[in-house]
């Protein structure tokens, strides 16, 4: 953890999402909510934590401060250091590797000039290798904040983070002409569906 | 192959509309209450009798599961958990019934819980799923406005809440009770069975956890009558499931299919065949990254189902098939699966934690062949020494996909070690 900040507190609608969702756990139960406080806390701060925030987090569930300090360093998503405005998350498991995913951390690498883990000097983009994201018949791809890229290559990937960095809005999903996760040939079962997945790909 | 009239997942590619309306339409939500009519019994001994698996990667009869949980309330709640933290490498199903078939998931959910007493659930989905809660909480939104869920679900008299609760990154909550203690707000590490969570699980209650495809099954089981459902695939290995195809294929792809397809059929039809021609094939690993990988040839006839792979010495898992081609460095491959399990440890078991990173140290010498040709079998026995001996399976998860490869590609192993030794003496 570095350059921690000294003060946290939720703003006004942020306080009033966390009533909310302790009411969604049973009375006595409220540490059930500590996961997604702290997500609340994190998106609040600039997507990280620092220790005020657990700590905040921790008084308002009447938790120990040492058990939120173990959830937060024990799940990935939680960012105990600042990141970049765009954390680039780049999917090198297994199918991803197998399609490519080599060079598309290639391609982040060099139009960023940054390794995994660091962040660009302007702050706009944080480069991290992930594990498996779950889009696997649509590698490679990338997690970019709350969004997905799927079918990515080079081009598609430079495009994307030349996108992010003039602030414009990328498409997200797939890259490709494709809608979702079927055959990009065409279907192979759904047939019907056909024509609505042409009027789809027509508006893309 | 699988008529399109029975596939259970009419909208898994997202080209119609997922919401209510789109929903009932596909038929969704038709009859709800007739089936909760049926009774609690009833509807266990229904989805026993279709022959359901788990299709979260075990495969235990979902209906026998059902069965554990207590049949008389007490002043203990009873839960369904629903495990959304579809995390194996190559599986990606679960996001797809989330985003686009949500009202399936939701129904079987309140199908569930009123079979087992429960009256609420609580739908773990993995923290990167971002935009796929948010379609799924659209969903149980629109739900609980059209009093299909709520106080008095479907106009049964049942009360049934759903709750969505998301993950923050961490593969080992994918485990039943990793996941439980994980949504009781604390690191995810599994907890020792027994007790059972039927008996202890969620906040110390009777608690059932459930994959998002078998829940979401259950209602087109239930309305079509499981003699349905048991007339795919082959005995023990019943219904339709979802395929995952990744890799080397010229079409990757998800598809709903007839359990027990051959895998050289599901290839070829669904995911415009291997790279290359079948003949560039050089292996296949079936159902996630934790079963051991199939060369070539023992992909020619294989069925996709449970009994099939694992009389090859393999699994279902989760159906997530991954396909490699003659290019692929196939000890490359495994370490990197290696890489993921040793990072994916939780910590808790000393086989586990310690072993993992032993075997992915000895997998990056194996990939980079300056093992010693005895160091094949030493890993092979530290595959052994951490299997069976964890808390959770994440330890044999981590240890069968370097066993598959020993067994099957070991001249390629020695192969490397050979190399790199000739290179090494010729260099000095």
């Amino acid at each position: 953890m570095s350059e921690q900040t000294i003060n946290f507190g939720f703003s006004y609608e942020n306080a009033k999402a966390a009533e909310a969702i302790i009411t969604k756990y049973p009375k006595g139960w409220q540490a059930s909510a500590v996961m997604p406080l702290l997500d609340l806390a994190q998106r609040q701060n600039d997507g990280w934590l620092p220790r005020v925030a657990m700590d905040y987090v921790a008084d308002m569930l009447n938790m120990p401060r040492i058990r939120v300090y173990e959830v937060a360093t024990f799940y990935t998503m939680y960012n105990l250091n600042p990141v970049g405005k765009y954390h680039v998350q780049v999917c090198t498991n297994l199918p991803c590797w197998l399609r490519g995913s080599d060079a598309i951390v290639g391609s982040c690498k060099s139009r960023l000039g940054i390794e995994f883990g660091e962040t660009t000097e302007d702050g706009l983009f944080t480069l991290s290798e992930a594990e498996c994201l779950g889009a696997c018949v649509n590698a490679p791809m990338m997690q970019i904040n709350d969004d997905f890229f799927e079918d990515i290559d080079s081009g598609s990937t430079e495009f994307i983070l030349s996108e992010l960095a003039a602030g414009s809005k990328p498409k997200t999903g797939s890259q490709i002409a494709r809608v979702t996760c079927e055959p990009i040939d065409g279907l192979t079962t759904l047939t019907h569906q056909a024509e609505a997945r042409a009027a789809k790909l027509g508006d893309a | 192959m699988l008529a399109d009239k029975n596939r259970i997942f009419s909208n898994i590619y997202g080209l119609e509309d997922p919401f209510l309306k789109g929903a009932k339409k596909r038929g969704d939500w038709d009859g709800t209450k007739a089936i909760l009519e049926l009774g609690r019994e009833e509807i266990v001994t229904r989805v026993k009798a279709s022959g359901l698996r788990g299709r979260g990667g075990a495969g235990f009869s979902t209906g026998m599961k059902w069965s554990f949980m207590p049949k008389e309330s007490s002043d203990r709640p009873h839960y369904l958990v629903i495990n959304a933290d579809e995390g194996e490498p190559g599986t990606c199903k679960d996001r797809e019934i989330m985003r686009h078939d949500p009202h399936k998931l939701i129904e079987g959910a309140l199908i569930a819980s009123f079979a087992m007493g429960a009256n609420a659930a609580y739908c773990y989905v993995r923290g990167e799923f971002f935009r796929e809660t948010e379609a799924l909480q659209r969903a149980v939104d629109e739900a609980y406005a059209a009093g299909l869920i709520g106080d008095n679900a479907c106009k049964s008299g049942f009360k049934f809440d759903f709750y969505i609760h998301r993950g923050m990154g961490s593969y080992i909550c994918g485990e039943e009770t990793a996941l439980i203690e994980s949504l009781e707000g604390k690191k995810g590490q599994p907890r020792l069975k027994p007790p059972f969570p039927a008996n202890v699980g969620l906040y110390g209650a009777p608690t059932t956890v459930n994959n998002v495809e078998s829940i979401a099954v259950a209602p087109e089981i239930l309305r079509r009558g499981p003699e349905w459902f048991a007339g795919f695939g082959r005995p023990n290995n019943t219904g339709t499931k979802l395929f995952l195809i990744s890799g080397h294929v010229n079409q990757p792809c998800l598809v709903e299919e007839e359990m027990s397809i051959p895998l050289k059929e599901l290839i070829e039809k669904h995911a415009g065949g291997v790279r290359g021609g079948w003949d560039n094939l050089k292996g296949v690993i079936p159902g996630g990254a934790s079963v051991p990988v199939l060369p070539k040839h023992l992909c020619e006839d294989v069925l996709m189902d449970f009994d099939s792979l694992r009389e090859q010495q393999s699994g279902l898992g989760t159906a997530a098939v991954m396909v490699m081609d003659q290019s692929t460095d196939i000890v490359r491959a495994i370490t990197r699966l290696s890489a993921f399990y040793k990072h994916e440890s939780c910590g808790q078991c000393t086989p586990c934690r310690e072993g993992t990173g032993w075997m992915w140290r000895m997998m990056k010498k194996m990939s980079a062949g300056t093992a010693q040709p005895d160091e094949i079998d030493m890993l092979e026995e530290v595959t052994r020494q951490i299997e069976g001996h964890t808390i959770c399976a994440l330890g044999d998860a981590a240890a069968w996909p370097i066993q598959g490869l020993i067994r099957h590609f070991r001249p390629e192993l020695e192969k490397r070690i050979a190399e790199v030794k000739s290179g090494n003496s010729q260099a000095a």
